[in-house]
């Protein structure tokens, strides 16, 4: 033999090698994207987020003794033990990048689904685009009811929408008449206005029709907001009985130090997301105290669910810190696709969003408190999907509604400001 | 509605000397270079930080930290200005006007990679809580913090008219050549300018942390609102922006008030598209 069929030999061989490597590669890894803020205003939000995923992939991946879907099994067992990989992107928190993100995951990243983006108007743009180059895109931290509304063939969401989170705010001013005689009869709205803070208003405006409740004042506003007296002002000259405040974490902080600075105190905060931002509590501390938040998460869960602890547990553990309401919504996301593409047995898109129609995971295979897991044929909302309101009280977040699912009393009215 | 009147004036005038504070060195910058600093915004958050950790670090109260913040600014503006902005300033116009968002970028990102994106407040600083005059309440820090604003504003204005250097800071804003000419060393101004316009907007951030809450991004919120007060005071004019900083401050707690908050903003910005309309220099500039 010469040198230079030694040399094809040689050449063959590592071609066959090297091929063989990457064959094995594409079967052992599932790649799926990840769009979150992780830069920008909500920098901290989409951190948080992007803990929830890394912990839930932990246990697909790994080997652990819990009741959710994958987690006594190393990776997926019906694709040989594959392994999911999340490829995180950052939205910045704006719609283009979202979008733009979206498109760069599905077609340089290879990603099989798209889960996150946290605002609903980045999660509308960016699935937007996946929807167009036809990759499932499972959401489980993004609330605004249009995004279900679109009759996308790709977009599945396990989380509550604002209509039921909105008619949950009047539900429970319901209960709180029966159980306190407390005399409550107007509301004010004030909401940021973007897409979900807007849509969030819309609900309001329509169940506060429904319950008989008299709107006093109708407040949006820009989120990078300096100064909020003016909306403190008109709030505090409208007198309503309650406030419901759609915000996310900035102006959650300064509107509550603006309210106490002013004395603007009727008889109840109910207040959404930015108030359950672990920033939110480690920046305006004592101040935070009786505001009720809406949530689909709350650690005191776990004397109905022992697996919110058991998980609680792990995270603290990874992260050194109690797993926080958007950890715990986006930790759900990466079990719906891993659980969907393992029934698949495939990582094609259709076959992937095929069974994605047919998931049906259980109450007890998951953290939220809902009944399960099953999207609607139509619109591809879980159908279980409902919310419970928090309230801080000690600098804890505490279930108190609704009233059989709570572990510690409602404060009401709220008693005032401290100074 | 009287009460909540006078409190919506109190108000506006409470954020309003900030925003002149802040807006006082962006102008005194471009005024003299013709350069828009987009790092001003950025430069307030770091003053904020250095007051943020002096007090957590080593306990000082902000009130005491704002000659510290206000002598780490100004060295940072020399050295900005020495090796950055003095080096483009030769260079193409539009070098000029990305070099200072190239920092403003760094400086952002780099505090989110020293002190993560999270939310800080000063706890118990000295000042803290209201006064209740009345009706109307007074929060103790942003009254402090407007005083401050004015006697610096006041020293500013003073050492511009006064001092032989201040005067030659004002020659070269009326005319560069001339000045050039008379025999004023245009680069040390220049460079005086550019810490100067630094140090003002540190005090502003260590009377801003008194009670404004402190994060990476904190100087994009606050920097907008400057450029909208230089443009409305007029490019280049310190008083200008002292007084275009209370019209905004006003018009947004006022018109927000009595119009709809939505459009506290549009008001702002139909106040300054009114002015330029009728002297399109801004309202003192020239």
């Amino acid at each position: 033999m010469g040198t230079k069929k030694l040399w094809v030999i040689a050449f063959t061989f590592l071609l066959v090698l090297f091929l063989s490597i990457s064959v094995y590669a594409q079967t052992k890894v599932i790649k799926i994207g990840a769009i979150y803020p992780l830069t920008g205003n909500l920098a901290t939000t989409g951190l948080d987020c992007k803990r929830g995923v890394e912990m839930a992939v932990a246990i697909i991946n790994g080997k652990y003794d819990l009741s959710l879907p994958l987690a006594k099994t190393e990776g997926l067992p019906n694709l040989g033990g594959a392994k999911i990989e999340i490829i995180f992107a950052d939205s910045k928190g704006d719609p283009k990048n979202g979008m733009a993100e979206a498109e760069r995951l599905v077609t340089q990243e290879k990603v099989v689904a798209v889960i996150g983006a946290y605002q609903s108007a980045v999660t509308k743009t960016a699935s937007q685009a996946t929807e167009r180059l036809k990759i499932p895109y499972v959401c489980s931290d993004s609330t605004s009811p249009t995004l279900t509304e679109r009759g996308f063939k790709y977009f599945f969401r396990a989380e509550c929408t604002d209509t039921i989170f909105a008619k949950n705010q009047f539900e429970f001013l319901e209960d709180i008449k029966k159980k306190t005689k407390s005399k409550i009869d107007s509301v004010a709205l004030l909401y940021e206005n973007t897409e979900w803070g807007a849509n969030v208003g819309k609900e309001e405006q329509k169940y506060a029709k429904e319950f008989k409740y008299k709107v006093v004042a109708d407040i949006p506003y820009s989120q990078n907001a300096t100064d909020v007296s003016s909306e403190a002002g008109v709030l505090i000259k409208n007198k309503p009985d309650v406030l419901l405040h759609a915000s996310y974490i900035t102006d959650a902080i300064l509107y509550t130090k603006t309210f106490n600075e002013l004395g603007f105190s009727p008889k109840g905060f109910v207040t959404m997301a930015g108030y359950l931002e672990p920033g939110y509590l480690a920046t305006v501390k004592a101040d935070g105290n009786n505001m009720i938040v809406r949530s689909t998460f709350a650690l005191d869960l776990s004397k109905r669910k022992p697996l919110v602890a058991q998980v609680n547990d792990l995270y603290k553990k990874k992260y050194g810190m109690e797993m926080s309401g958007n950890a715990a919504r986006s930790f759900t996301a990466p079990f719906v696709v891993a659980e969907a593409i393992n029934r698949a047995k495939s990582t094609d898109a259709e076959a992937v969003t095929k069974a994605l129609m047919a998931t049906n995971i259980s109450g007890d295979q998951i953290i939220n408190p809902w009944k399960g897991i099953k999207f609607d044929p139509q619109t591809h909302q879980n159908i279980y999907a409902t919310g419970i309101l928090v309230q801080i009280q000690n600098e804890q977040y505490n279930t108190i509604w609704p009233f059989d699912m709570a572990s510690r009393d409602v404060v009401w009215p709220f008693p005032g400001w401290k100074k | 509605m009287t009460d909540q009147l006078v409190q919506q004036i109190v108000n506006g005038l409470l954020i309003g000397f900030i925003y002149s504070l802040i807006a006082i060195g962006l102008t005194l910058i471009w005024g003299v270079m013709n350069i828009v600093n987009f790092a001003h915004g950025d430069f307030l958050m770091l003053g904020m930080f250095t007051s943020f950790w002096l007090y957590t670090l080593y306990g000082v109260d902000p009130l005491f930290s704002i000659p510290v913040c206000a002598a780490l600014l100004f060295i940072l503006g020399l050295l900005i200005y020495r090796y950055i902005v003095s080096k483009v300033m030769k260079g193409p116009m539009l070098a000029q006007l990305v070099v200072t968002f190239g920092v403003s970028i760094f400086l952002a990102n780099l505090a989110v990679f020293l002190w993560s994106p999270d939310f800080r407040l000063i706890e118990k600083p000295l000042l803290h809580g209201t006064w209740d005059i009345g009706e109307i309440k007074l929060s103790i820090p942003k009254f402090v913090a407007t005083i401050g604003s004015i006697v610096v504003s006041v020293f500013v204005f003073l050492f511009l008219k006064r001092t032989k250097t201040g005067k030659a800071i004002l020659a070269t804003e009326m005319d560069r050549e001339a000045a050039l000419l008379m025999g004023i060393n245009t680069e040390r101004i220049n460079s005086i300018s550019f810490a100067l316009g630094s140090a003002l907007v540190g005090i502003a951030g260590a009377f801003l942390s008194t009670y404004y809450y402190i994060y990476p991004q904190v100087g994009g919120t606050f920097g907008l609102i400057a450029f909208c007060v230089v443009a409305l005071g007029g490019f280049g004019s310190i008083e200008g922006a002292f007084i275009a900083g209370i019209i905004v401050g006003l018009a947004q707690t006022l018109g927000g008030f009595f119009i709809d908050p939505a459009y506290k903003f549009a008001i702002v910005f139909l106040i300054y598209l009114i002015t330029v309309w009728i002297k399109p220099e801004g309202l003192l500039g020239w």
